[in-house]
């Protein structure tokens, strides 16, 4: 599945977007398995209270199931306007 | 409805006028426009504002088609900005039109709360001296629950 980063996530990981070869069940799997990875991710997703996910770019939540989703993006809380 | 995200200026009289002149029946036609605030004090002063292409359209969509469920509109127009900007320019803007002004300025202001959290843009303010991504407030998470 395709991984996203934007704002400051995208900033302390150090790329926007990466190709993972995985098939976790929920995000909350999914936030465990890049956590284990590098310290660089286990920084970013220190404080899931500050972040938010989105599958398939619909705003989700941690523990919602990730079956057949194709692109999780992960991102500090919006600022539009 | 018309729907843009884009990196290039826009021009709020041009688009107001234009959006004003396409209704029909419409006694009331309500516009907001977002500006890069001059922090003063001579800081070179940008704001850079990034977005999730792909989801940015749908999210503004979705909120677009709430307001004209709730409201009777005869129209609305969202112009989103992303890319470099600096002080002074304009960011975003957001045009209603209904029948009545009740309902234009009632949806005009259900869009800019829902598009400032969950339209997935990011603002980044850069100074002379630092950058710092701009934090959301819990007052406009509160904003939300009064629709």
């Amino acid at each position: 599945m395709d991984v996203l980063y934007f704002a400051w996530v995208r900033e302390r990981i150090g790329h926007p977007k990466e190709k993972i070869d995985t098939n976790p069940a929920t995000v909350m799997a999914l936030v465990n398995e890049l956590r284990a990875r590098e310290p660089r991710y286990a920084a970013a997703f220190a404080d899931l209270s500050a972040l938010r996910v989105a599958i398939d770019q619909e705003l989700s939540d941690f523990d919602a199931p990730l079956k057949n989703a194709r692109e999780v993006a992960f991102f500090p809380p919006m600022t539009g306007g | 409805m018309d729907i843009r995200v884009q990196k290039d200026p826009f021009d709020l009289g041009v688009e107001a006028n234009a959006f004003a002149e396409r209704q029909q029946g419409m006694g009331a036609v309500v516009t907001f426009t977002g500006v890069v605030r001059d922090l003063g004090e001579g800081d070179l002063h940008a704001m850079e504002i990034e977005h999730y292409p792909g989801m940015t359209e749908k999210a503004l969509k979705k909120i677009a088609d709430e307001a004209l469920s709730r409201w009777n509109l005869g129209d609305i127009l969202i112009i989103h900005r992303h890319g470099t900007l600096k002080a002074q320019d304009m960011i975003m803007m957001v045009a209603t039109a209904s029948r009545h002004r009740v309902d234009a300025f009632q949806a005009a202001e259900f869009l800019m709360d829902f598009l400032k959290s969950r339209a997935p843009f990011w603002k980044k303010e850069v100074s002379d001296k630092d950058a710092d991504w701009v934090a959301a407030r819990d007052e406009d998470e509160d904003a939300l629950k009064r629709w």
